[in-house]
């Protein structure tokens, strides 16, 4: 299954390089020294305690949060700074939004434009940002449509879509602008237990397609286990243990780790 | 009290003759009362969404100089701001119509109060909106026309509705500048007969029948935008 014709090329060996981040709220030390690195078309799975950090880094990532301090860069490209003669300065929103064009984002709660169609969503960022015809966002736009399952929904409003069918018109949203980083908010989270498999479906076919790089923030264990290279296990803004699939679900080093997958499980 | 209502029915008797003879001017008069709202409201949309925007301007100089601006003319009668701009103005010269006053005086007024509303149907507008325009990396111009506004307007429809018929009711105090309209209308030709009672009952009445269905129309609009599509 093509995700899209054109797969965007990597030029850095590292995707995702966050360094040093911190991002404090008040009293609330949300990540703490927090460093991290994603290779080029790597799928990230990251598990973890509510209130641990985790959605934190993605919205970090999609400049939805600012950090307090440390540096974040994608594919070789610093996302909130940019350098003045060797030194490290603060980006205006010119560069951030040049930056940003390789990242997406699909949330939890979906975050569709109401007032607009499925086909509707998909077009307004590639037309508006990427520069395409009407004609070829609506193109992009049904094929990805039809990616997702949804060829017979292009023309439905969202209040007219099942949560699972919203979610999957959320993710041809994102790849509709074709990014190098796609993020995953706990994008099942807010789903009836009976559409979680649709959506989870369309993920494992982007996962297993594609070279894009994935975050992906879920408590689907099953998921992690078939899709994910690498599984971070996230606790108090850091990451406290990371490995594969079966070493971090299977044979957990820390209590903490145990203790929170036995919790997820029970369910 | 009975008394002086007994003297007055005893000799007063309704003229209808009279009524119509009268009813044309004054029919002008309200129809220039009609006009004044019509652009006055227009006026206050357009500048209400301009305040609107530039209260939330991440300059605080910009917004909290509009916030000051709203607050002066919110906290000020339209009558004392209709002569400010009437006889005021021309001292620094800007010199206006009697007309012209009253349109900017009512859009002015009423600018203020759309932009409050404005503001709360922008605020109505969830997070999520504006984070998934950041994650489509949308120009903030778009945010605004494609995503934000197209939302926050229909919630705002039935409060400009309802500012609309406001403004038609205050619209007659464009008589204080001599603007024309329908008071000055009934008032000359009371003035000229001496027999007040029918110039002031055709205008009350020629005011309920633009007044109501507006109500009414206004009731429609509520309906019609007062929810939200999810």
């Amino acid at each position: 299954m093509a995700i899209s014709e054109a797969e965007p090329i990597p030029t850095s060996d590292v995707m995702v390089r966050m360094r040093g981040i911190n991002l404090i709220y008040g009293e609330n030390h949300v990540l703490r020294d927090l460093d991290l690195e994603v290779a080029p078309g790597e799928k990230v799975v990251i598990i973890g305690p509510s209130g641990s950090g985790k959605t934190t880094i993605l919205r970090v990532i999609m400049t939805l949060a600012r950090p307090t301090s440390g540096t974040v860069e994608i594919d070789g490209r610093h996302l909130y700074h940019h350098e003045k003669s060797g030194d490290l300065v603060a980006a205006g929103e010119k560069h951030i939004r040049e930056v940003r064009s390789d990242i997406s984002m699909v949330f939890q709660h979906f975050n569709l434009f109401p007032h607009m169609s499925a086909i509707e969503n998909t077009m307004l960022a590639p037309i508006k940002v990427l520069g395409l015809s009407k004609e070829e966002a609506r193109q992009r736009g049904a094929d990805l449509l039809k990616v997702v399952g949804l060829a017979a929904k292009i023309d439905n409003y969202p209040a007219e879509l099942s949560g699972g069918q919203k979610q999957r018109v959320a993710i041809a949203r994102a790849l509709a602008m074709r990014p190098k980083v796609m993020l995953f908010d706990e994008v099942t989270s807010a789903l009836d237990p009976e559409l979680v498999g649709e959506v989870l479906a369309v993920l494992k076919d982007i996962a297993q397609s594609g070279t894009m790089t994935m975050m992906l923030v879920t408590h689907e264990m099953g998921f992690a286990r078939e899709a994910a290279d690498r599984v971070l296990m996230f606790d108090h803004g850091n990451v406290l243990e990371e490995g594969t699939p079966e070493k971090i679900l299977h044979q957990p080093e820390h209590e903490r780790t145990k203790a929170f997958l036995r919790a997820v499980l029970a369910h | 009290m009975r008394v002086i209502f007994a003297q007055v029915s005893d000799g007063w008797q309704w003229d209808m003759e009279y009524a119509l003879e009268i009813l044309p001017a004054i029919a002008r008069g309200l129809w220039q009362t009609v006009q004044a709202t019509i652009i006055g409201i227009t006026i206050g949309m357009v500048l209400g969404l301009v305040l609107a925007l530039l209260r939330r301007s991440p300059s605080r100089v910009v917004s909290w100089s509009t916030a000051a601006v709203i607050e002066f003319v919110r906290g000020t009668p339209l009558l004392v701001q209709l002569f400010f701009i009437f006889f005021v103005l021309p001292n620094f010269g800007l010199t206006l119509s009697p007309f012209v006053t009253l349109v900017v005086g009512l859009g002015l007024h009423y600018g203020t109060y759309t932009s409050e509303s404005y503001r709360a149907g922008i605020d109505n507008v969830e997070r999520g909106q504006w984070e998934a325009s950041t994650a489509l990396n949308l120009p903030s111009t778009t945010t605004w026309t494609r995503v934000i506004l197209p939302q926050a307007i229909p919630t705002v429809i039935p409060a400009l509705g309802n500012y609309l018929v406001a403004m038609f009711k205050d619209a007659p105090l464009g008589m204080g500048i001599a603007a024309g309209g329908v008071l000055l209308a009934a008032q000359s030709a009371a003035s000229r007969s001496f027999q007040p009672v029918e110039p002031y009952t055709v205008m009350g009445l020629l005011f309920l029948a633009v007044s109501i269905p507006a109500a009414l129309f206004v009731r429609y609009l509520e309906k019609r935008y007062g929810y939200q599509r999810g």
